[in-house]
């Protein structure tokens, strides 16, 4: 019994050991499903965000410091709010509780009577600007921008208000008659300011108040020029562009746009009646960010988005596109700073979130019940302040990405100054104002295009070439033909890329009319060569069997190719006048780039053959020997057996080959990056380039700001081929699979 | 006719054409990329051309020629070109590579064949290669010491190639210098203060550990003054000589010694002396660092970047990818699960690369390679370690997207073990795992190493992931050096796939970046072929053993 223990032990060890090892290999498998499934859900999981709508999640309520509120606004940081009132008062006050600063949420922190009259009229510049404007008595507008002081103490950051007085360079007489104002516009673009107004007897103004810089001393001067507007009647609102160069007056459903010229003239651009029976109503407008577009918001719950378009006769405002935003009548319309984002108040109170440019409609309804009065947004866009009575509450706003929707990425999109929906990408610009422009379609297309030109060249080829290499090529040839294919895909698609942009690309320019000759000239050569061998006398003919073909072609294949080349400038004088690129350009009216379909088609098909041939052949060689002989035996020709029995049945197999092939030429990435242009285009013209979903990621990706809508949508675009790639691959392989249970139990 | 269309004849033969197209291209690429890339290394005959130009002047053109081309005449007349007395459609026209960057406003020239008066290849003809501005070419008049001829009776050659010599020993003495020396003390005071940080984050800075970190601050600073001052001492040695050139213009020029790194005479050399030139070249390439923003010199750190990265992807992808073989060869039932494994495997290897570097920007990088800064590397942030791009995350990136190349090459080589031998294991009383690890895994280990080497020339020859997780166009430092702990994971380093998208495509003078880009993809294209050729070689063998075995 003792005897026996230690071994017991022993086999316990051996035992435990043969069960570790049995969990530990199979956890290694499972693990390669589990990459699998951390990409896809890796990739989900960064697109995700892209679609969410927007969140308004309350934070705190307390009670407004001030009454007659005119303009809200806040800093950065959302620390500090500030209110105007109707008499002329500038009121800060903290936003949150502050322990170190002593600060409670409501708390008054600073106020700053700006002017003892009563104004008259009261005005804000588009957000980014941040300035404000009350109309005193007797024509005079006294401007105003809210400050904050930060400094940093111990590495924490305090920030606080800043009042520095009124200075003099605030006040400015507007109106030369010194008419009290009634209704107020301005703007200011670094020293040069622009106002538009209505005075009490109701004369429209503009005046452009343009600072000129003396170069020897250096003082500024100021030129007024005052202009009157051809407006009857009282006007209900009025605009002006942060650029300076647009009045915008509307009175009702009337809707003026006047120029303004650098030297300050006014001239009328363009009048519009607003349709009312069409649109509804106007009882409010604004300028949405970028300053680009009007809002007009409608008495039936609608938003309307208007912006100029060029036509024949110039560029005019028109109707673009219109978003429902509430059930009543819209009170009021509040845009973001930089973002085409724009928020609504409706007379029952609803508050609205929407984006122009996506038509995504992102928030309606009441925040906690409440009845918005006005709103305002920090320049982050991610806190919100409304005020409903005598209250006021701060939410908190996400809305990461509003510019980015499923039908924006793939359907066209009306985008500020086109002068129709189009399809486009272009993700960056060197301008804040630029709208980015996120449409897969041009990508998606030109993916699907660079695949299709490669699987036309490589389709024929591949499956030829796996024909006959299983069918007809005798095995000592086949020996050698197999690994070279071989060799032909590891081959790295950097060097196929560089070799078709800077080498492939100058020679089809040059000898385009040459290579135009050997696509036909090849074929024809090779069926008269083949012609040529079967009329030969029977002692020469036993050495051109078909099992020798290829080889034998090798040659023959070479020397017609270098003959069309040869002959290349020839045809060109021949057919084409001397220069095809001119001809093809002037009178067929074909644009040629260097780096064209064309080029990809044939490098990337280069790079696709081996993966369609080795598939095609596999399957083609191991269709049962029986089948085929018995077909022979039959008394068909082998060609017939070939047709009729050998293709048929190994179809599936083909097909598998081909979707593999399809896979890999819709994700390549390196040959098109240096075979074509990557410009964003949708024409199917073989000599044009295209830019493709992978080609897009490899160039934008390193410089898009993580987390950005850019970074995600090339998330997306990843995602996208992965998901392809996938369709491609999975199909290819239960096909594959399939046979070969087939041909096991033949 | 009729009844030979009917054969089917013609349709096997065009079949076979197209076998005969795909052996063309290959073969025809591979030429290609040798025969370009080879002659880049040959001492190329350096032409002294006197040309008339359009107004009817003569000027003298001294250069290699570097690319010929036939043009219609009529796309010349169309830019403005009128040749008298030359009535052909065609013309031929010479690319020359003229150097003297400095002195000429475009280092290559057109020659027009016809305008061509005398050319001529005299044997005095130098080329110079210089650490910057490129080649020179011209006539060697004399050589300077401190402003006053050296030459006197002597060869001006043979003083010119002592010299040089001399000024490449003294610059290498220099960088070496910069590069260990100096680098190491740059490496100790990067530590220091990221140990201070490291401390104040802590909370345990005490005023001993500041005096002992700013003593050793000192200290280094210290060495580093008597450094700097060698480093001086050797750069003014360098600069003690000059070369006097006559170019083409006719100009005498004097150009400083410590800038040149070679010279010869290409157009008096011999066959043989050319063919040793032709290996010095070469091993130039492989063993020298790039110049001149990639376009010149070797590609030293690109080979060195390639290896590492592959070395670190092997070790990787080998334990997971024999582990994923063996369990779906050895372990797995007939289920959905394995149906699904092995669905992923085909996926794996069929989804993009360009798709694993997003995946593995997005996760290793910012997600996992982020935490590891917040958890390990506090004391550097905000600039990130590991939550940049860099080696470690290539590999592994890579090892993922190699990985079923290993399986599917691994699987292979256990399927051909006959289950006898098995069988006979399991008979004798073993365990499976003892069968496995004892009879199975040594017999299947060229298999193995056959998957290996693939997945070694799959990882060498891709570009796409690679350029967004960790690929530079030029890294200062390499990723193994002499500072502990000598392997820097955390660094970016250089590849040959993407010098050559880089150097070819991003480079500001492509013209003269181009030999240089086929010569280092026909480096590429040699590792990978030969590895490849390896691998089937392996394949075959073992095909062999085990066919033997079965019967």
């Amino acid at each position: 019994m003792a005897a026996v223990k230690p071994s017991m032990g022993a086999s316990n060890y051996r035992l435990f050991k043969d069960r570790a090892a049995r969990w530990g290999v199979s956890f290694g498998g499972i693990m390669v499903l589990v990459a699998l499934l951390l990409i896809f859900f890796y990739l989900l999981y960064v697109i995700e965000p892209i679609f969410r709508g927007v969140e308004v999640n309350h934070v705190r309520s307390f009670k407004s410091p001030s009454e007659q509120v005119v303009a809200m606004g806040m800093e950065e940081q959302s620390e500090i709010g500030y209110q105007l009132t109707a008499d002329g008062a500038l009121v800060y006050f903290a936003m949150q509780d502050k322990p170190a600063s002593e600060w409670q949420a409501g708390q008054e922190l600073l106020r700053a009577q700006l002017t003892e009259q009563t104004p008259t009229a009261f005005t804000k510049t588009q957000p980014q600007n941040n300035r404000y404007a009350f109309a005193l008595p007797g024509g005079s507008v006294q401007i105003v921008q809210p400050k904050f002081a930060s400094r940093f103490v111990d590495g924490k950051r305090y920030t606080e208000p800043r009042f520095d007085g009124v200075n003099d360079d605030d006040i400015l007489q507007v109106d030369p008659q010194g008419q009290d104002i009634t209704k107020l516009a301005y703007e200011f673009d670094g020293e040069s300011k622009l106002f538009a107004m209505q005075t009490v007897d109701e004369r429209v103004l503009v005046n452009f108040i343009q600072a000129k810089r003396n170069f020897l001393s250096g003082a500024v001067e100021l030129n007024s020029k005052v202009s009157d507007l051809p407006i009857v009647g009282a006007v209900d609102e009025l605009r002006v562009t942060p650029d300076l160069r647009q009045v915008l007056v509307r009175q009702g459903n009337r809707f003026w746009v006047f120029d303004v010229t650098r030297s300050g003239a006014v001239r009328e651009r363009q009048m519009i009646t607003i349709d009312s029976r069409q649109y509804g109503k106007v009882t409010s407008m604004a300028l949405l960010a970028g300053a680009s577009s009007v809002l007009f918001g409608h008495d039936n719950g609608t938003v309307s988005q208007w912006f100029e378009v060029a036509g024949n006769d110039g560029r005019r405002y028109q109707f673009i596109r219109d978003f429902k935003v509430a059930d009543s009548p819209v009170e009021a319309i509040v845009v973001e700073y930089f973002r085409r984002t724009f928020y609504t108040i409706a007379g029952n109170g609803e508050m609205g979130v929407f984006h122009t440019t996506s038509e995504a409609d992102l928030y309606r309804g009441h925040p906690e019940a409440l009845q918005a009065e006005s709103l305002v947004i920090d320049p982050r866009a991610n806190t919100l302040l409304m005020q409903t009575d005598n209250e006021l509450h701060v939410f908190d706003l996400h809305n990461e990405h509003p510019e980015v929707t499923w039908s924006g990425l793939w359907q066209e999109v009306w985008y500020e100054g086109y002068p129709e929906p189009d399809y486009i990408w272009q993700s960056t610009s060197g301008s804040d104002d630029f709208e980015p422009k996120f449409s897969l379609v041009p990508i998606s297309f030109g993916t699907i295009k660079a695949a299709a030109y490669a699987m036309l060249f490589a389709v024929p080829i591949g499956l030829a070439a796996a024909i006959y290499t299983a069918y007809f090529m005798s095995p000592g040839v086949r020996k050698v033909v197999k690994p070279t294919v071989e060799i032909m895909e590891a081959l790295p698609t950097v060097i196929l890329g560089f070799l078709a942009g800077l080498w492939l690309a100058p020679v089809i320019e040059h000898y385009l009319p040459g290579i135009i000759a050997v696509i036909f000239l090849v074929p024809l050569a090779i069926i008269l060569f083949a012609l040529i061998a079967s009329r030969l006398p029977a002692s020469l003919r036993t050495r051109f069997t078909d099992g020798r073909a290829a080889l034998i072609l090798v040659p023959v294949v070479a020397l017609v190719g270098w003959l069309s080349f040869q002959l290349s400038p020839v045809f060109e004088q021949w057919l084409f006048d001397g220069n095809v690129r001119q001809y093809l350009t002037n009178e067929l009216g074909i644009t040629f780039d260097q780096r064209n379909s064309l080029v990809v088609g044939i490098a990337m098909g280069f790079a696709v053959i081996p993966t369609i041939f080795s598939i095609a052949e596999d399957a083609v060689f191991s269709v049962p020997k029986h089948l085929s002989n018995g077909s022979l035996a039959l008394g068909a020709t082998t060609w017939q057996t070939l047709t009729k029995v050998v293709l048929l049945t190994a179809s599936p197999g083909i097909f598998s080959a081909v979707m593999m092939g399809l896979g890999r030429a819709v994700g390549e990435t390196m040959i098109v990056l240096m075979a074509t242009g990557n410009t964003p285009i949708m024409d199917w013209n073989i000599f044009e380039g295209m830019r493709t979903l992978s080609a897009n990621i490899a160039v934008e990706m390193p410089e898009s700001e993580v987390g950005s809508s850019h970074y995600r949508i090339l998330f997306l675009a990843a995602f996208v081929l992965f998901v392809f790639t996938f369709a491609f691959n999975t199909v290819a392989e239960l096909v594959r699979q399939r046979l070969r249970d087939k041909y096991s139990s033949m | 006719m009729k009844q030979w269309f009917n054969s089917g004849k013609p349709w096997i033969w065009l079949t076979a054409g197209a076998v005969s197209v795909s052996l063309i291209a290959v073969i025809g690429l591979l030429m290609l990329i040798g025969a370009r890339g080879l002659s880049f290394f040959w001492p190329a005959e350096i032409h002294q051309m006197e040309v008339r130009g359009t107004d009817g002047t003569v000027s003298t053109v001294i250069g290699e020629v570097y690319d010929t081309e036939t043009v219609p005449m009529e796309r010349l007349r169309e830019s403005g070109v009128q040749l008298e007395n030359y009535n052909e459609d065609t013309l031929e026209r010479w690319l020359l590579k003229i150097g003297n960057r400095e002195y000429v406003p475009l280092d290559f020239t057109w020659v027009l064949a016809p305008q061509v008066i005398k050319d001529e290849t005299p044997a005095d003809l130098a080329v110079l290669e210089r650490s910057k501005d490129g080649n020179f070419y011209g006539y060697v008049v004399d050589v300077l010491e401190n402003g006053n001829s050296v030459v006197n009776d002597a060869d001006v050659r043979d003083v010119l190639q002592q010299r040089i010599d001399r000024v490449v020993e003294l610059n290498e003495q220099a960088s070496d210098l910069q590069d260990s020396e100096i680098g190491a003390i740059n490496y100790a005071l990067n530590n220091l203060r990221l140990e201070r940080r490291s401390l104040e984050l802590q909370g345990q800075l005490t005023s001993e550990e500041e005096a002992r970190i700013s003593a050793e601050e000192a200290q280094l600073r210290a060495d580093y003054q008597v450094l700097e001052q060698q480093l001086f001492e050797l750069r003014e040695q360098a600069s003690r000589d000059e070369v006097v050139m006559r170019d083409m213009r006719g100009v005498e020029l004097t150009l400083p010694m410590y800038r040149m790194l070679a010279v010869h005479f290409p157009n008096d050399m011999g066959f043989f002396a050319k063919l040793g030139h032709f290996f010095v070249q070469i091993g130039k390439f492989v063993s020298d660092d790039p110049r001149e923003a990639n376009t010149e010199g070797g590609v030293f750190p690109a080979i060195f970047g390639t290896v590492f990265m592959v070395l670190l992807m092997s070790v990787i992808v080998t334990p997971f990818g024999v582990i994923a073989a063996i369990y779906l060869h050895e372990y797995a039932g007939k289920n959905a699960i394995t149906r699904l494994i092995r669905i992923a495997v085909i996926n794996l290897a069929g989804v993009p690369s360009i798709v694993y570097g997003v995946f593995g920007l997005g996760f290793f990088v910012y997600m996992v390679g982020g935490s590891l800064d917040q958890l390990f590397y506090p004391e550097a942030l905000p600039s990130p370690t590991f939550g940049t791009p860099g080696v470690m995350w290539a590999a592994i990136t890579l090892a993922i997207l190699t990985l079923p190349v290993v399986i599917v090459s691994t699987e292979e080589g256990l399927s051909r073990i006959p289950s006898t031998l098995r069988e006979g294991s399991l008979a004798l009383g073993a365990t499976k795992a003892e069968t496995l690890w004892r009879i199975i895994i040594p017999m299947a280990s060229p298999a193995i190493m056959t998957g290996l080497i693939l997945a070694v020339a799959r990882a060498a020859g891709e570009v796409a992931p690679l350029m967004l997780v960790g690929v530079v166009k030029s890294a200062p430092m390499l990723p193994v050096d002499g500072n502990f702990p000598y392997f820097h994971l955390d660094r970016k380093f250089m590849h040959l796939g993407f010098h050559i998208y880089d150097v070819g495509f991003q480079s500001p003078n492509v013209e003269a970046a181009r030999p240089l880009v086929y010569a280092t993809s026909f480096l590429l294209v040699t590792v990978i072929v030969g590895l490849n050729l390896t691998a089937i070689g392996v394949r075959n063998h073992l095909r062999e053993k085990y066919r033997s075995l079965e019967h």
